[in-house]
């Protein structure tokens, strides 16, 4: 009977990338071999056609059609499947006229379209849940000719009947029965009114909206985007002020979401706007046939298109996955309450059957069909947990050692305990996370505060969990399914067989054991094997991470990109401004004035770190004040010898040979430091160009040395350097910068102003740099590298995926313990260590 | 020269009653017992040396070898001269001060200045070795010198890479390209001045590896050259000498003039305080053994670092035993002879294993890191080359190294050979396929040849020569254990790493039985053997 009613209609589904509206799409172009199905998708950013492609035909739910149409598969959905551009938060859902008129052409609407996200911010949950189903009614109110060929809409049908996807958790608020009716017949939310409902949630927004703009909270916002990204400079951290802003704005509509949902006893803001999506429709629409399915929980499917299929992260999976990776160590819930799942082939089932059996009459309110299993063939939320822990028990998950994780044991316990305890748990990683990023870690060790970022995101969403899905385990309510079932006992046998929907032939443990839990397990690939697992661990986790690696590198040092971008410091060398000016300084001074001055540095070393901490610039420009007076002439020489013993031996060999690898490559690259230019100069065969600081000079009187020949060689009178004389002047530094120091957005600047000057592009270039204050730079090319990050740096990389390169200093190399030159005031005498062990020597003998 | 007669070299085969014989191993060294039966090879101790350094000098200037005439009459007051001077590569340690070069350069120089020359410039011929620092220079030619020339600009380092300042002076019979310093080539007179530490330094190599560029040097340095070296110490079976001969003897056509200068150290090695070192152990007297205990235990206690900063600062107390000059081949002959006076000893027969403990330094690591590629040249280019005739070690034989081996590297004096180790080692050991594959890329690289020219890096394609040094011993031998050495390092060289020496036997078994002859080097000091 449903082929053959459905085979001559054209049949719009909403929401078809959704995961029942894939199914739907599915079985109806593999069941129904003659109707039409017209897609309405939000055309998103690749357009609808792209879109269909990509997220509807590619799923492996249309495996079954494809192996059965073989070569004829592109061409049926060609022909049969008829994609158009809907969205459902606006009026009218932004169609073309073209599209409107293939929509209202439709015989049957199923309406899936939906925000299915269980804490959805109130007001788009309100546009899209509370007035989609709406809107979408509105639209095809309007009758319009049949196309030909297809049956015209007559009489009671002339009209296309539109089914709308609801949810059976629209009655949760209810203990004990729920009936197949609207809620309104609820006495306690009788006087609910959804006009105000909806003003109040856009309300709400710019209330929250105005709120989040008082100085006060602004305040926070900025001090936590400095907490997350140091000293990052001015236009990155107002960026990230403003996007923690906006997240709290929508965290804060979430909450009000939440709140207003629970307080009228649903568990959530998805089935509250449900609730009033359904109350608004049956109100509105009274001149349209309409029906309401209400599904439970969908889950995996039972035999059609195949046991296991699904589509993403359902609702109960990442709990499951959770426990079975022993993360989730408790979960709230009613040992003896119903878990109400159902197989999204049954869903898709009941619905077809609906669309066959449209309403005879403008019913009122329409009729409403329950999807559930739980008074037809229960499965009870002990008896769940029971069989997941079992079934984990047997198919353990492994971890990163390659050892089974063995399952925990549920003790069932409310969820105020286990809220509490979770809390508890997040502040001890606050207070760690806060220690740690006080410590100067750097490299390797930054993975620390990495660590502890990924484990509160894992307890993070175990929280998140427990809140949001804890309602539904603790739910009272149990779905009755009489009109359901009589729609079943109306069919003939061979739809019986072939659009099963009866939840009694599920057999839970059978389906759980054997179709559902492998299926979660596999979509969400973990390790499963001890073999796989160890692999996992040991060599395919360092496999693929290296394969990650090589990839990154590969995409890094591919002949396509345009300029290389390196930082100096702890990326080329693993030295700063101060070693480097510590070196210089005592260059020229007497052993016991180097230590004085080293100590003078040593003590003034916590305010320079305070000030580098706020502003790198402003640091700069602190610091190089202590070049004034020192002769430019002397430094650029001084700078060969700072080069030969102290850069050298400081460098990254990796660093070095990946600025070669650039070049041989033939990208140009470039320097990019707040170092002056005396400094950076003996670096300059290895880069293009190099953009750093540069100190003004004034003029002074110095000494020049007179030339000498070998005469005065004879009279044994020479002295080093020959003899001096007063000289013409010679410039001097100030200790004041030239231009700002290229810093943060400065530096962005004169990277970009490089590039256009070559012609070259910043999407195509490539930027290796170690600190958070280089995060401009990072983010303005294509292909940003992070070195030996400090620990925010590594966990901003970790979230970006930025390749991230550990690179030291070659073992053996003859670092001094101080950044003071250590060699002889007096050159004249041999080093003196040579001195103590001759002495030693002689001593000896 | 008077020479006192002082002990040949010997060859002690262990017995029940030989006493553990000494292995140096990098920054330190330690005891170890040998198999009964196994020859160890001691060093002919130092001969005596000249009684009256500067009248030697001067006797050499005024009387010298061959066809020159003595050096006064060489000199004219408008005349360019050159002094050249072998660089911090020898001697090996660094001697202590005087150092020979500065006694003979302020005697030449003060045959210069009697003679009125105005222009004199001194270069320190580094062929493509690391520029030497100031102390370094200072020490090699005293502060008087230094401080008369530096300051001016006429106290220079050969620049192999500084286009401007060589010139071509022609090709040989073999096609090969004769490259050298521009001053040197212009000048009126080169005194080139010569320490000559082993047969393979000295007559014409001296010119034609210090003075030239990497252009001329590939044509002797190569795998084809060096696999035909056999041994590097013996100028007559050397491919490397022959191309070098025909080279020197192109510049001598062209008229340069060359007043060469050569001198011999004795072998006395190390100052009195590590006497022990260059002693029999039978014959380690009481303070010899509390020496022993006490500085190899310091060493082993201190951090490498350490105890490399003290071992360095070591000056050795090396006497001349003769100096001699003239006309360049005459010179080298006479130099020879007075070498293997010092040096030479004959050995019987071959052996399966040959076992070295290797010291801390060697010509490219003075004040600086023995990294893993300096071990393997130290043990296959050097030791295995202290031979005339026949190497020790039979063909397929085993070498048994006793050095750390770290996988460390000076990355200022040898930033290629980090790259080397990396990129070239860990694909070829092969000498042939790394010259084709490689060789190039690392010699024209502009940051090695930056670094080579203004900072304190050997040239870019050095450690490829240095590889090359060890062709004829990877050729003729059946596998190199290391005792000692850091895995991963060994394992890179492709050599074979043990942890003891007896594991070190163990493995050598593999390859030579079970019963193998064994002769042990107990070297330093040098020496020279002719296997029959």
């Amino acid at each position: 009977m449903i082929v053959e009613v459905l085979n001559t209609k054209r049949i719009g589904i909403t929401g078809a990338t959704g995961f029942l509206g894939t199914a739907l799409c599915e079985r109806l172009l593999r069941c129904i071999p003659e109707c039409e199905v017209v897609v309405g998708i939000r055309p998103g950013r690749k357009g609808v056609a792209e879109r269909v492609k990509r997220d509807l035909v590619k799923n492996e739910c249309f495996n079954v059609l494809r192996d059965q149409l073989g070569s004829n598969f592109s061409d049926t959905i060609a022909s049969r499947l008829i994609p158009i551009a809907i969205d459902v938060t606006q009026d009218g859902l932004g169609l073309t006229e073209h599209d409107a008129s293939i929509l209202k052409s439709c015989n049957v609407i199923i309406h899936c379209a939906a925000t299915v996200n269980f804490d959805s911010p109130l007001d788009q949950a309100a546009e899209i849940n509370m007035l989609g189903a709406s809107r979408l009614a509105s639209v095809i109110e309007t009758q319009v000719p049949a196309p030909e060929g297809r049956e015209p809409t007559t009489g009671m049908q002339a009209q296309p009947h539109l089914i709308s996807v609801s949810t059976a958790y629209v009655a949760a608020n209810q203990k004990g029965y729920a009936h197949e009716e609207l809620f309104y017949d609820d006495s306690r939310i009788k006087n609910l009114n959804w006009k105000q409902e909806l003003l109040q949630a856009r309300r709400a927004r710019s209330d929250i909206e105005a709120q989040s703009r008082t100085p006060e909270i602004l305040k926070k916002f900025a001090k936590k985007a400095h907490f997350e990204l140091s000293n990052a400079g001015t236009r990155l951290l107002t960026q990230k002020t403003e996007q923690l802003r906006l997240e709290w704005v929508n965290e804060r509509m979430v909450d009000i979401g939440r709140s207003r949902a629970q307080s009228l006893g649903w568990p959530d803001v998805y089935a509250y706007t449900k609730a009033l999506g359904e109350y608004v429709l049956a109100q509105q629409h009274t001149n349209l046939p309409i029906s309401i399915v209400r599904p439970s929980i969908i889950e995996s499917a039972l035999t059609d298109p195949f046991p296991g299929w699904i589509r993403g992260f359902r609702m109960g999976d990442p709990v499951i996955i959770s426990y079975g990776k022993g993360l989730l160590k408790e979960f709230p819930g009613l040992i003896e309450g119903v878990t109400d799942v159902v197989p999204v082939d049954l869903v898709v089932a009941a619905i077809l059957a609906v669309a066959a059996s449209p309403p005879p009459e403008l019913l009122k309110p329409p009729p409403i069909y329950h999807v559930a299993s739980g008074t037809r063939n229960p499965l009870k939320y002990g008896q769940l947990v029971e069989m997941v822990r079992e079934w984990f028990a047997e198919h353990p998950i492994y971890d990163s050692a390659g050892q089974p994780i063995p399952p925990p044991e549920w003790s069932f316990p409310g969820k105020g305990r286990v809220q509490t305890q979770l809390a508890r748990k997040m502040q001890l990683l606050d207070g760690a996370e806060r220690i740690v990023s006080k410590l100067p870690l750097r490299g390797e060790y930054s993975k620390v505060f990495a660590r502890i970022e990924s484990s509160k995101t894992t307890l993070k969403r175990a929280l998140g969990y427990v809140k949001l899905y804890g309602a539904y385990t603790e739910t009272e309510a149990v779905f009755r399914i009489d009109r359901l079932l009589e729609l079943y006992d109306s069919l003939p046998q061979h739809d019986k067989e072939e659009f099963c929907f009866d939840p009694a032939i599920v057999d839970w443990h059978h389906y759980i054991h054997q179709i559902h839990l492998p299926s979660v397990v596999q979509n969400a690939r973990v390790p499963t094997s001890p073999s796989v697992a160890a692999i996992s661990s040991s060599v395919v986790t360092r496999d693929t991470e290296q394969a990650r690696t090589e990839r990154s590198r590969r995409a890094v040092l591919s002949k396509q990109r345009h300029i290389a971008v390196f930082d100096l410091e702890n990326t080329l060398i693993s030295s700063n401004v101060v070693a480097t000016y510590a070196w210089l300084a005592t260059y020229h001074l007497p052993p016991i004035k180097r230590i004085r001055l080293a100590g003078q540095l040593l003590l003034q070393t916590p305010q320079l770190f305070l000030i580098d901490k706020r502003d790198r610039s402003e640091f700069l420009r602190y610091f190089y004040r202590n070049y004034k007076g020192a002769s430019k002439e002397q430094l650029e020489t001084d700078s060969w010898e700072l080069l030969n013993n102290l850069m050298i031996s400081k460098t990254f060999p990796d660093a070095i040979r990946r600025v070669r690898q650039h070049k041989e490559l033939g990208h140009k690259t470039l320097l990019v430091t707040g170092a002056v230019d005396f400094i950076v100069e003996p670096l300059k065969p290895l880069f293009d160009e190099i953009i750093c600081a540069h100190m003004s000079t004034q003029l002074y009187p110095s000494k020049t040395a007179e030339p000498m020949s070998v005469s005065t060689w004879l009279t044994g009178k020479v002295r080093p350097g020959g003899s001096l004389s007063t000289g013409p002047h010679t410039p001097t530094f100030t200790g004041e910068l030239e231009t700002p120091p290229p810093i943060d957005q400065t530096r962005v600047a004169l990277i970009l102003e490089y590039a256009e000057a070559e012609g070259l592009s910043l999407k195509e270039s490539v930027a290796y740099a170690d600190s958070a204050s280089d995060l401009p730079m990072l983010e303005a090319v294509g292909y940003p590298v992070v070195v030996n990050p400090e620990p925010r740096l590594a966990s901003i990389a970790e979230k970006k995926g930025w390749p991230v390169e550990y690179w030291s200093k070659t073992k053996g190399s003859p670092t001094p313990l101080l950044p003071i030159w250590t060699g002889r005031y007096d050159q004249n005498k041999p080093p003196m260590l040579e001195t103590v062990i001759q002495k030693i020597l002689e001593w000896v003998e | 020269m008077s020479q006192r007669l002082t002990r040949p070299g010997l060859i002690l085969e262990a017995d029940r009653n030989t006493p553990p014989t000494l292995f140096w191993n990098g920054e330190g060294f330690y005891l170890q017992r040998l198999p009964k039966g196994s020859r160890i090879i001691y060093p002919p101790e130092p001969v005596e040396s000249l009684y009256d350094i500067e009248d030697g000098i001067d006797n050499a200037l005024l009387n010298p070898t061959g066809d020159s005439q003595p050096l006064p009459d060489l000199l004219k007051p408008d005349m360019r001269l050159t002094i050249v001077f072998d660089d911090i590569s020898l001697p090996l340690p660094p001697m202590r001060s005087p150092d020979i070069r500065q006694q003979i350069i302020e005697a030449v120089l003060d045959y210069a200045a009697q003679a009125g020359v105005d222009d004199v410039v001194l270069i320190a011929a580094l062929g493509l070795h690391r520029r030497m620092t100031e102390p370094e220079l200072r020490h090699a030619l005293g502060n008087r010198i230094y401080d008369a020339f530096a300051p001016h600009g006429l106290l220079r380092q050969h620049d192999a890479e500084n286009l401007d300042e060589l010139t071509h002076i022609g090709t040989t019979e073999s096609g090969e390209d004769v490259e050298i310093n521009k001053r040197a080539a212009d000048s009126d007179l080169i005194v080139y001045v010569n320490i000559n530490l082993t047969a393979m330094d000295g007559g014409h190599k001296s010119m034609c590896t210090g003075l030239v560029s990497y252009k001329t040097m590939r044509h002797h340095h190569n795998p084809n050259t060096l696999l035909h070296s056999r041994s590097l110490m013996d100028m007559h079976s050397s491919a490397l000498h022959s191309s070098i001969w025909r080279m020197g003897r192109l510049i001598a056509n062209s008229g340069i003039k060359i007043f060469q200068i050569e001198t011999t150290l004795n072998t006395d090695t190390f100052p009195e305080a590590f006497g022990f070192l260059q002693k029999r152990e039978w014959e380690w007297s009481l303070s010899d053994r509390v020496r022993y205990i006490t500085t190899s235990n310091i060493l082993e206690k201190m951090p490498p670092r350490a105890s490399r900063a003290v071992l360095h600062s070591i000056k050795s107390p090396y006497q001349v035993t003769s100096v001699q000059a003239g006309e360049v081949e005459a010179v080298h002959q006479v130099t020879l002879n007075n070498l293997h006076a010092q040096q030479l000893m004959v050995v019987e027969g071959q052996t399966d294993i040959l076992t070295m403990g290797l010291p801390y330094i060697g010509p490219y690591n003075v004040n600086s890191t023995m990294n893993p590629i300096l071990v393997a040249v130290m043990g296959l280019g050097y030791f295995f080359n202290l031979y005339i005739n026949k190497p020790l070690v039979r063909q397929g034989g085993v070498v048994i190294i006793t050095h750390p081996t770290r996988w460390e590297f000076n990355p200022l004096h040898h930033p290629s050979y980090i790259d080397f180790f990396e990129q070239v080692l860990s694909q070829t050991t092969d000498p042939v396929e790394m010259a084709a594959k490689f060789e190039e890329s690392f010699a024209v690289d502009p940051w090695y040849i930056h670094l080579y020219r203004k900072s304190y890096a050997y040239h870019g394609v050095h450690p490829f020569y240095m590889w090359y040094w060890c062709a004829h011993a990877l050729d003729h031998l059946g596998g190199v254990v290391v005792v000692g050495g850091d895995r991963e390092a060994v394992r890179r060289l492709g050599f074979r790493p043990a942890s003891s020496f007896d594991d070190g036997l163990e493995i050598a078994s593999d390859i030579v039985g079970t019963n193998p002859s064994i002769t042990h080097l107990h070297c330093p000091p040098l020496l020279l053997t002719e296997v029959r």
